[in-house]
């Protein structure tokens, strides 16, 4: 049973950073910075606990706060850039967070062994989880209490006037400034609404695997991010969750029995899923679908 | 209302607008024509902001709009419509019209939290009356580029209204409409005349700008060739010979 308690809380975590992804997203901007926020985040929730002796929750609110300020910080220079070079820019970003960690050491003894991240070779005894007696099933459920309270908030800002704004951004540019929209007040909130959403998934993500190390923030995670959001569709961040489940759950973890092979279907099975389904797993038209299902009126 | 000294706009060796000057009153209906190419076009976009001064100055109500960013022109009361209608497609109606409430007005009636993050209830019933003067409020839930070419351009005009604009700015209304739809614009605009709107009307459309407008500049090659009343301009000899190519006699 601890498997799927585990495959849900990388479920989970890894949904964090596709909503991170999502709401940059729906302003029209790809954005492969969001591993960087998510390293940052786990490094400060990660120290917080061990280092300071900080509770959770706390310390997960500070690391979501500091992914809001980096992502801030990043945002103003970086969003002044567009389409592809946006792109080498925040990727150019999250290898530069990466090196930092790759170099950081700030370890202090704790109890006759030194805790604490250790450059090269990671921040290991994140141990807050086992030494506070919590059980694998426990975590999963606290995981999953915060990402459904951020599902159910990014819910409600895309329904709201901010959310079809983020939507108009992305649409057109010129239309948007020419209505009075402020583009770069429009996509720096965006950035650091999703640097908070990374940085505590990131935090999240320190704790349940107990150790991190600058490999755990790389290129490939900055890929995931983005990739979460566009295989599941823009409609409404229940396609970001769809895609975590079909890339985690099915991709990853159901074709485990096929060895080696998994890797060469892994890429093709995404190709096909975006050939079937171009708007995402879950498009505007899925979604009026199960609307209906549930008999919910229309919304405008 | 607006006023422009000696503004060019050169792209590289092109004088796209060359030396304008432009003085717009109160409640005046302006209109802009002259040939493809001719700088109409570029004149909006300089008022708007989407592009900077080669040289001169524009005046809005007094104020120098020098470095005044284009959302911040709209706060101050500039609103346009495009020539090549540029609508959020996928948006619905109302909420091409939700997110354009942008106004001074708006911001400090409704205040920060609840003009962003606050429901579509509070303004059904404003946005409601732009869509009953567009036409569109059988549409509202439609998505923007599912409606027909009329309704769209339609849309776009309620867009800009909704941002409360002092001086609205239409780019050729009225390009790719038939006679029927051109009648009805020209009631539209009309009726906003009598609320007491300032309009800068560029278009190709003669029947329409001689219908509507109380004064009109012709621009050629980004130079302005004439400037009086609908009645005079149509008597001017160099405008037929830069509209029809003829002798000026």
């Amino acid at each position: 049973m601890d498997f799927y308690y585990g495959l849900a809380q990388i479920i989970g975590v890894h949904t964090l950073l596709g909503l991170s992804a999502y709401i940059v997203l729906l302003t029209g901007q790809v954005s492969l910075a969001q591993a960087g926020f998510f390293a940052v985040g786990a490094y400060a929730a990660g120290m917080l606990t061990v280092l300071l002796g900080w509770p959770i929750v706390p310390a997960l609110a500070a690391g979501g706060l500091l992914g809001a300020i980096v992502a801030c910080a990043v945002g103003f220079p970086a969003l002044r850039v567009r389409g592809l070079m946006l792109v080498i820019a925040t990727l150019a970003f999250g290898e530069g967070v990466r090196l930092f960690f790759f170099n950081f050491d700030y370890q202090i003894a704790r109890g006759g062994i030194k805790v604490g991240p250790l450059g090269g070779e990671g921040f290991r005894q994140i141990r807050y989880f086992p030494e506070n007696g919590w059980t694998t099933l426990e975590v999963m459920l606290f995981i999953w209490v915060l990402v459904a309270a951020i599902m159910a908030l990014l819910w409600w800002f895309d329904r709201s006037r901010y959310g079809a704004v983020l939507r108009a951004v992305g649409e057109d540019e010129v239309a948007a400034q020419s209505v009075g929209i402020n583009l770069t007040a429009v996509k720096v909130s965006a950035m650091t609404i999703g640097g908070a959403i990374a940085g505590v998934g990131g935090g999240l993500y320190a704790h349940y695997t107990t150790h991190i190390e600058h490999t755990s923030f790389n290129i490939l995670v900055a890929t995931f991010a983005i990739a979460y959001p566009i295989v599941g569709g823009l409609a409404s961040v229940f396609g970001t969750l769809a895609a975590v489940v079909f890339v985690q759950g099915f991709l990853i973890e159901g074709l485990r029995f096929l060895g080696d092979w998994r890797n060469l279907l892994f890429g093709a099975l995404i190709v096909l899923a975006m050939n079937l389904r171009p708007h995402g797993l879950l498009d505007a038209r899925a979604l009026a679908r199960v609307r209906r299902l549930f008999g919910a009126p229309r919304d405008a | 209302m607006l006023e422009l000294k000696q503004v060019s706009r050169h792209f590289g060796g092109v004088r796209a607008v060359d030396g304008l000057d432009l003085k717009i009153g109160d409640g005046q209906i302006f209109g802009l024509i002259g040939p493809n190419g001719s700088g109409k076009s570029t004149t909006v976009n300089l008022v708007t902001g989407l592009f900077p001064l080669t040289s001169g100055t524009i005046l809005f109500r007094g104020q120098d709009l020098a470095g005044v960013p284009v959302h911040r022109r709209l706060g101050l009361g500039i609103a346009r419509t495009f020539q090549n209608i540029r609508l959020f497609g996928h948006l619905s109606v109302w909420q091409n019209l939700w997110v354009a409430q942008n106004s001074p007005e708006d911001r400090e009636r409704r205040g920060f939290v609840a003009r962003w993050l606050g429901g579509s209830a509070g303004v059904r019933g404003e946005i409601g009356e732009l869509l009953e003067f567009a036409g569109l409020a059988h549409k509202q839930d439609e998505l923007a580029a599912n409606l027909a070419f009329g309704e769209q351009r339609r849309l776009e005009l309620a867009r800009a209204l909704a941002t409360r604009p002092k001086l609205l700015l239409l780019d050729e209304p009225a390009a790719g409409m038939n006679v029927e739809e051109v009648g009805q614009l020209r009631e539209r605009i009309l009726s906003l005349r009598g609320r007491g709107a300032t309009i800068l009307l560029v278009e190709h459309v003669m029947e329409l700008v001689m219908g509507v407008a109380d004064r009109i500049a012709v621009l050629n090659f980004g130079q302005k060739i004439a400037e009086g009343t609908p009645a005079a301009i149509q008597a001017d000899p160099l405008v037929r010979k830069a509209y029809l190519g003829g002798e000026a006699k």
